[in-house]
């Protein structure tokens, strides 16, 4: 056995081995306790909006829904993506309002979302996590993170502290921009007729190789109307109501529009709009048809959505993100989110199988 | 090469030393990755792009490693170990196979639980090997952060003992897999 004369060696393979362990350490974040991860920005929405079992941790409060998608295949000249050939394929949907609470009142302030799954002949999947405002509030992952600590309730007020907004603005122009863009398109009166915007640039990559930026929208075919932001609301799901009733009439439709972005316009920032000169190419309809409780048709089942990580870098071959850092940032904590709601026992959703139903 | 009595062997065979260097340099890869990609937003979906389709290749190269070694001949245990750490060494190897082959394959598991599509690269994508279910999807992802973990120690204690004999007994045992051939003398 080694004797003392030993030491010296032995203690330099204790100091190599634990360099080793220490640089694998490093490389998981354990020596920098401070730096935003996906873990901590989940921590900060569980934080500002409280912990409810089995809930995305934004976008909580939501309806499935599902139909299918038409392309008219003028898409195929953009992207090789097999969504854009001609044909239909069938869509999985998730409508939901922004914000950690599952079982908040709705207001037609709020942003409302629409998440869509393409399922794609050939095993492939697109999904997509649109919002109804042309442009996002906050152009980084730290941004997004400071606004949502910013805008935590008061304990005392039950309201968000308007100094601290304050100040997240005064420090953030790109921020009080993007409200005042989001604030000249003034909601719709329902889901159903609100546009849903992709708000991230994308790439498209053609057949021939050919690779443009990218960004989409779904314009829908129901006629606008503006939301009635004065009079009382009628019931606290009033909005998922009114859709459930608009889809049991008959089924609703939307536009996909890809708007082609020319050399200088940004990709890595989603609170700047591109022109509205941009070429504008309608690719296909979507419809939905079908609604349905996260909770599926009748208690203790599960929705079509409800188990579904609308992650938007689930991307056919023929798309590819840009260089907006949002986009690996949301992959991040979509993914987060997702894990934790996975292991958690879901409580009832606000919209029931039965409001549903009726 | 003597032609002579197996005993002369000193060396795994240049294929199993292949493989053995081919599956360190993949799977620290692997754990690097996947350590630093848990913990970061900005390089998130890049690093997860390289994991997955990583993944596999490990699975895929540790199974026809496995074959091998089982159509090969090994080279005897040096007689500076005792018969306790050749169990030890026994046992930890078929601890590193077994978590090569399950780490993979606990990932496509819980991907296909999850029910995201398993792109490789590409169009190309894996077919899924278990229902979508997000409660088993919650165990196997636990489970993968356990194993990697797990992984990482066997692997340190691997190193080490190699470290211990190469610098402290200096017995000549890197010799058996340097990437090199080493003759005999």
């Amino acid at each position: 056995m080694p004797d003392t004369r030993h030491f010296g060696r032995i203690a330099a393979t204790g100091i190599v081995v634990l360099g080793a362990a220490g640089a694998f350490l490093y490389l998981g974040g354990w020596f920098s306790p401070k730096a935003l991860t996906p873990a901590r920005f989940a921590d900060g929405f569980e934080r500002v909006d409280g912990i409810y079992s089995g809930f995305r941790l934004n976008h909580a409060k939501g309806v499935c829904v599902s139909g299918s998608f038409a392309s008219n295949s003028r898409g195929t000249r953009l992207s090789k993506a097999v969504v854009f050939k001609a044909g239909r394929v069938p869509i999985i949907g998730r409508f939901s309002l922004a914000g950690g609470n599952p079982y908040v009142a709705d207001e037609p302030e709020m942003v409302r979302g629409l998440g869509l799954l393409f399922k794609l002949p050939d095993g492939e999947e697109w999904r997509t996590a649109m919002i109804n405002t042309p442009v996002f509030g906050v152009h980084t992952p730290k941004a997004f993170y400071d606004r949502l600590l910013a805008s935590q309730p008061d304990p005392k007020t039950g309201k968000p502290d308007p100094e601290k907004m304050a100040a997240f603005l005064a420090s953030h122009p790109e921020a009080v921009q993007a409200n005042k863009i989001n604030q000249s398109h003034p909601p719709s009166s329902g889901f159903d007729n609100s546009t849903f915007y992709g708000l991230n640039a994308f790439w498209f990559t053609n057949v021939s190789g050919t690779s443009i930026p990218v960004r989409w929208s779904m314009v829908p075919v129901q006629a606008f109307a503006a939301a009635n932001t004065t009079e009382p609301r009628p019931d606290k799901n009033y909005l998922f109501d009114a859709l459930i009733a608009a889809i049991h009439q008959q089924p609703l439709q939307w536009r996909l529009i890809i708007t082609i972005g020319q050399p200088g316009d940004p990709t890595n920032d989603a609170t700047i709009p591109w022109p509205d000169t941009r070429e504008q190419v309608d690719v296909g309809t979507l419809t939905l048809d079908h609604v349905e409780s996260e909770d599926g048709l009748e208690d203790m089942e599960t929705g079509p959505c409800r188990d579904i990580n609308v992650d938007p870098l689930v991307l056919p071959e023929g798309m590819a993100p840009s260089d907006d850092p949002l986009l690996s940032a949301r992959s991040a904590v979509y993914s987060q989110s997702f894990t934790r709601r996975a292991g958690e026992k879901k409580l009832p959703s606000a919209v029931t199988p039965s409001e549903v139903l009726k | 090469m003597s032609t002579g009595a197996a005993t002369e062997q000193r060396q795994f065979t240049a294929r199993m030393r292949f493989f053995h260097w081919l599956t360190a340099a993949m799977v620290l890869t692997m754990l690097g990755i996947g350590l630093a990609m848990v913990a970061s937003l900005a390089y998130y979906h890049r690093l997860i792009s390289i994991h997955r389709p990583l993944g596999i290749l490990v699975l895929i190269v540790v199974v026809i490693r496995y074959i091998n070694r089982r159509y090969s001949t090994l080279p005897p245990f040096l007689p500076t170990m005792s018969q306790r750490e050749r169990k030890v060494a026994s046992a930890s190897e078929l601890l590193l196979y077994t978590l090569l082959i399950v780490q993979p394959l606990v990932g496509w598991g819980m991907l296909s639980a999850a029910r995201y599509p398993i792109m490789l690269y590409g169009s190309l994508h894996l077919f899924p090997i278990l229902p979508h279910n997000v409660m088993l999807y919650a165990v196997l992802r636990r489970a993968h952060t356990i194993l990697a973990y797990l992984l990482s120690l066997t692997i340190l204690a691997h190193f080490g003992a190699i470290l211990f004999h190469t610098w402290v007994l200096r017995d000549g045992i890197f010799n058996r897999m340097a990437p090199w051939r080493v003759r005999a003398h």
